[in-house]
């Protein structure tokens, strides 16, 4: 497939792999402990497990995989909601596929559909909207997920309901935003992190200069980066070489889809529509200042969260959960204590073990033989 | 979801409602093309484009040149590299 091919030559892999290795040599810190390098997003996540990356690069560099997955970070009360609003009578209910599965306190998604709810998977909001005019004496409420990727998406949707004066139309919004939770974790004490791959697609949509403080403030290097094997390795390369020649700058790898001031319609749409909420739970790491969005008062008739009652409680993760630890990159995902056993991507406990770029399931799905090398290699060194 | 999938503009299908059709390793499904469009580059204009589709919208322009670039700037890390190799076996 074009600009997907050219980025997955395994020659260059190679190479590229060696040059990384090469430069962990010169970098003095490297040989004390692991770089630890994050992945805010769950597509590189994803990329990363499904092409064996982390495999393949040197003992010195660990990927720490960040809360870069919206449906990852979903709580459960928010899950609840979402089944409040399908149990509603007259009620077809949307959703991306990915959120299906997610555990909510009593039931998710797949369960409630199981028992009669009208829920509906769709691939774009505008088909949900489609949904809505086809069925005039139903109502219809889509399930808005994601960061700012997909929030132009559903900016654009509530807007074309407006110009099509679409009245059973609504947006049960649950979008994030990327800043404040880069800024939460590195306030975070226990931070060790070198340097960061910055989310490409949030990139393409807000731009590169957004990230300034973590350059200027937090003296961390980041590199916006693109999804293919090469791009992934690329980036991590130019990372290292920052830390090398001991700079901390924004770069950007992934330039043939990120303009450095980001899409400015993309942008309008959502101001338009959104607007910022003093804070947003997420699983795992609690409640963080301004990092959700709400649909704007004159918006109000699009709005599932003022058209229907919503209970809204908050419901914390079961004890055994250690999605939050898993998340700051404390611990790895093979060390919770209910990996694999009581929580598979069959029957998820936590939400990192739901979607494909989740950590755990990630980890679960591609990551077995990294896994039991590491297990054993810690099973040596504390005996 | 947040990965997004690249595919070629072939036709318009509404331009109010910015809708376009979009080829997609062969699958055409409609696509809005309103975060890409511009006064001086109008929808007409735009078939032939190549972009990046999320969720039924596409969200951004495949740069052809900097594609270009960043795979020159790969290939010359692999040209250093193919002379480190020749160094490292001649041994001079
Ligand atoms: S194994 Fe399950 S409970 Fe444990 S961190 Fe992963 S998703 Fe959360």
């Amino acid at each position: 497939m074009k600009y997907v091919d050219e980025f997955r030559d395994p020659e260059m892999a190679k190479t590229l792999l060696k040059q990384i290795e090469a430069l962990t040599l010169e970098i003095p810190k490297a040989s004390k402990r692991p770089l630890q390098i994050m992945e805010v997003c769950g597509g590189h996540t994803h990329s990363i497990f499904k092409f064996g990356i982390e495999t393949m690069l040197p003992d010195c560099i660990e990927l720490v995989h960040g809360p870069g997955c919206p449906v990852c970070v979903l709580p459960m009360g928010r899950v609840d909601d979402c089944i409040a609003i399908a149990e509603t009578p007259n009620m077809i209910f949307t959703t991306f596929g990915d959120a299906m599965r997610v555990p909510g306190s009593k039931k998710s998604l797949l369960q409630a559909k199981a028992e009669g709810c009208d829920i509906r998977m769709v691939y774009s909001p505008l088909d949900a909207l489609e949904l809505a005019k086809n069925n005039p004496d139903k109502e219809v409420s889509f399930f808005g997920l994601g960061f700012e990727t997909t929030m132009p998406s559903t900016a654009l949707t509530v807007l074309q309901a407006e110009a099509d004066s679409v009245e059973n139309f609504s947006l049960f919004c649950n979008h994030i935003t990327i800043i404040p939770t880069i800024k939460a974790i590195l306030d975070s004490p226990d931070l060790k992190l070198d340097g960061f791959l910055g989310p490409g697609h949030v990139s393409m949509v807000i731009g590169n200069s957004p990230y300034n403080f973590i350059a200027n403030h937090y003296k961390r290097p980041l590199v916006v980066a693109g999804f293919e094997p090469l791009d992934v390795l690329q980036s991590i390369w130019m990372v290292l070489k920052q830390i090398k020649e001991g700079r901390h700058e924004i770069e950007n790898q992934y330039n043939r889809i990120v303009p450095d001031d980001g899409n400015n319609i993309a942008l309008q749409s959502i101001g338009k529509v959104f607007e910022l909420r003093e804070f947003f739970e997420w699983r795992g790491l609690g409640s963080i200042d301004h990092s959700g969005v709400k649909i704007r008062d004159e918006y109000a008739k699009f709005d599932s969260e003022k058209k229907f009652d919503l209970p809204s409680l908050k419901i914390a993760d079961p004890k055994s959960c250690q999605c939050g630890e898993v998340l700051k990159g404390v611990i790895k995902p093979w060390e919770c204590k209910v990996f694999g056993e009581l929580c598979t991507p069959e029957t998820p406990l936590g939400s990192l073990m739901v979607s494909s770029e989740g950590a755990c399931a990630a980890y679960y799905q591609y990551g077995g033989a990294l896994m039991e090398a590491k297990k054993a290699e810690a099973e040596k060194t504390a005996s | 979801m947040c990965l997004g999938i690249p595919g070629q503009i072939v036709s318009v299908k509404d331009p109010i409602r910015h809708l376009a059709v979009v080829d997609v390793s062969g699958i055409q499904r409609d696509v809005n093309v309103a975060c890409i469009v511009s006064d001086d580059r109008p929808i007409e204009k735009c078939i032939g484009d190549w972009v990046l589709v999320h969720v039924g919208f596409a969200m951004s322009r495949i740069d052809e040149d900097e594609a270009a670039e960043t795979l020159k700037i790969l290939e010359k890390l692999g040209e250093v590299e193919e002379e480190l190799e020749a160094m490292r076996t001649t041994g001079t």
